[in-house]
């Protein structure tokens, strides 16, 4: 493989947890515009880790990513108060809080706004990520088979039932918010560790909105739509190079085309019923 | 009637701002009976659900389940100590299957660890999909099992929800209006279903405003008006008292 497909590849692999990270919250029925928050956390943390502390990889990534998830959970506990397009707009503000935060503290270890280099110490080759891009499609597979995968559904269907079914929304909605964190936080620990350089502006908002994007885009009510969006998002535009100057337009087009013909997105819970991997139709049958 | 009581309703009111919806009412119901839940519009009967399930806090009085204090307990403990309800709008999830619905009702019966990602027994999964199967079939929805909830016709999504309550194994079923728009047919099936329910040792109290419907199931019922106990007794006492007549048809000259 040339080491343009294998840049291809890798950064597939990252957007496709990126996906996930936006996936996990939307699934509880939270909107998060703020999740390059916290792979900006995750980049940094486990850069930080590695080249300042000699942390071998595997650590500073799980490191990474754990601070990541527990700033998520802290931000998850507010947020609960907040709804919709508010609750939209208050991650949007914790995303450039983080970016703020990179650009002007602990500049002797990160470069602030000059940038993060020499990450360099460590290779990480293109099967580290998508290592990782396995275990946690794995993950999210057997937790949508799951019963808290159905109880996540209710909660994102309708909150004030689920809870008078039972279901504690509180832990469930921090704890999807936090895992989703953890998520971003790991992929941008593979991220700075890929592309061995990182500053604070490549966190910005628009890197969030793109996440989103992927999940909007793909459909929400699967994990399969995040991982489809994050894929046509990645390759797309390359197989559009030839357009050259009309590529962006012809790529903004064909989003609004696709929401107008499928406005829930590409995948939808139907289309996973008829296939031969849905969830409980085995247990149907006693 | 003489054991002691499952729910207790103990000097509970609800205020919203000057408004009193639910005044100073105590009601006692036993285990085993079905009970009713009546009064004209407005006289505070979903409210008296509200209350029980938590989903608005008593201004004043205490709520008691077999002993245990629900005054300030979150709605969904309340659910896991054994109150069920249906809802006077039909509340189904949009996404899901009527088979789906029972498994989510069974939420939190399942005695697996970390909330429920690990999976569970054998046994136990066998045993928890037999109840849901067996809740299916009692409401007569074993053969729409596969179909979205909300598809399936009016009088079918209100059993759904019934379904879905049932799953939970609760001490205590709360029926808002369950035959409300439901034709001859569906009300028959749901009244059947509801004396089998009452056979499982499961208590009823249900709001109804077809009067045939709760004179012919009902034990023992509560008439309400203006937020008030104006009345309680047995079907053929409550037919004959002269203030439930004058809250429901005014009085006469």
């Amino acid at each position: 493989m040339s080491s343009y497909q294998l840049d291809l590849l890798s950064g597939l692999g990252i957007n496709i947890l990126l996906a996930l990270s936006v996936y996990c919250p939307m699934a509880t029925g939270q909107l998060s515009i703020g999740n390059a928050g916290f792979m900006a956390i995750g980049a940094y943390v486990s850069a930080i880790l590695t080249v300042h502390f000699h942390f071998s990889l595997f650590p500073a990534l799980i490191i990474g990513g754990f601070i990541a998830g527990v700033i998520g959970v802290l931000v998850g506990f507010p947020a609960l108060r907040l709804k919709g397009i508010f609750l939209a707009m208050a991650t949007l503000g914790f995303g450039e809080i983080v970016r703020n935060f990179f650009m002007n503290f602990l500049k002797p270890l990160t470069g602030g706004a000059y940038g993060f280099r020499g990450i360099g110490n460590i290779p990480l080759s293109i099967s580290w990520i998508w290592g990782w891009v396995v275990f946690f499609l794995l993950f999210f597979f057997f937790l949508s088979r799951s019963r808290v995968g159905l109880v996540m559904m209710a909660t994102h269907d309708d909150e004030t039932v689920s809870e008078l079914i039972g279901i504690h929304i509180v832990l469930l909605k921090v704890s999807a918010f936090g895992l989703g964190a953890f998520t971003a936080g790991v992929a941008g620990g593979l991220y700075a560790h890929y592309y061995l350089y990182i500053e604070p502006e490549f966190f910005n908002v628009w890197e969030s909105i793109h996440m989103v994007l992927y999940v909007i885009m793909g459909g929400m009510l699967t994990f399969w739509g995040g991982v489809l969006g994050a894929g046509i998002f990645t390759l797309l535009p390359e197989f559009l190079r030839f357009l050259k100057d009309w590529r962006g337009a012809f790529f903004g087009i064909l989003i609004i085309g696709l929401m107008i013909a499928r406005p829930s997105g590409l995948i939808t819970r139907e289309m996973l019923r008829i296939s031969f991997w849905m969830p409980y139709r085995k247990g149907v049958k006693l | 009637m003489k054991e002691a009581p499952l729910l207790t309703l103990n000097k509970v009111s609800k205020a919203f701002g000057g408004l009193l919806a639910v005044n100073d009412l105590n009601l006692d119901v036993s285990k085993g009976y079905i009970y009713g839940l009546i009064g004209p519009n407005g006289a505070g009967k979903t409210t008296v659900f509200n209350l029980i399930t938590g989903v608005y806090p008593c201004t004043s009085g205490s709520i008691l389940l077999d002993g245990v204090n629900l005054t300030s307990l979150k709605p969904y403990r309340i659910a896991r100590l054994g109150i069920s309800r249906t809802f006077q709008t039909i509340r189904l999830f949009p996404n899901m299957t009527t088979w789906e619905h029972v498994l989510i009702g069974q939420n939190f019966l399942s005695q697996s660890k970390i909330g429920g990602i690990l999976p569970i027994r054998k046994t136990e999964k066998m045993s928890l999909r037999a109840q849901a199967q067996e809740a299916l079939r009692l409401l007569g929805l074993w053969e729409a099992r596969e179909r979205k909830a909300v598809t399936l016709p009016y009088g079918s999504q209100r059993k759904v929800e019934i379904a879905r309550a049932l799953a939970a194994r609760p001490k205590l079923l709360l029926l808002d209006e369950p035959t409300a728009g439901m034709n001859v047919r569906e009300t028959e099936e749901v009244l059947s279903a509801l004396s089998k329910i009452h056979e499982f040792g499961i208590t009823i109290l249900v709001i109804e405003h077809a009067m045939r419907v709760v004179m012919g199931i009902c034990d023992h019922i509560f008439v309400l008006n203006f937020g008030q106990k104006i009345a309680e007794g047995t079907p053929a006492e409550i037919r004959k008292n002269e203030g439930v007549l004058e809250a429901y048809l005014g009085k006469g000259e």
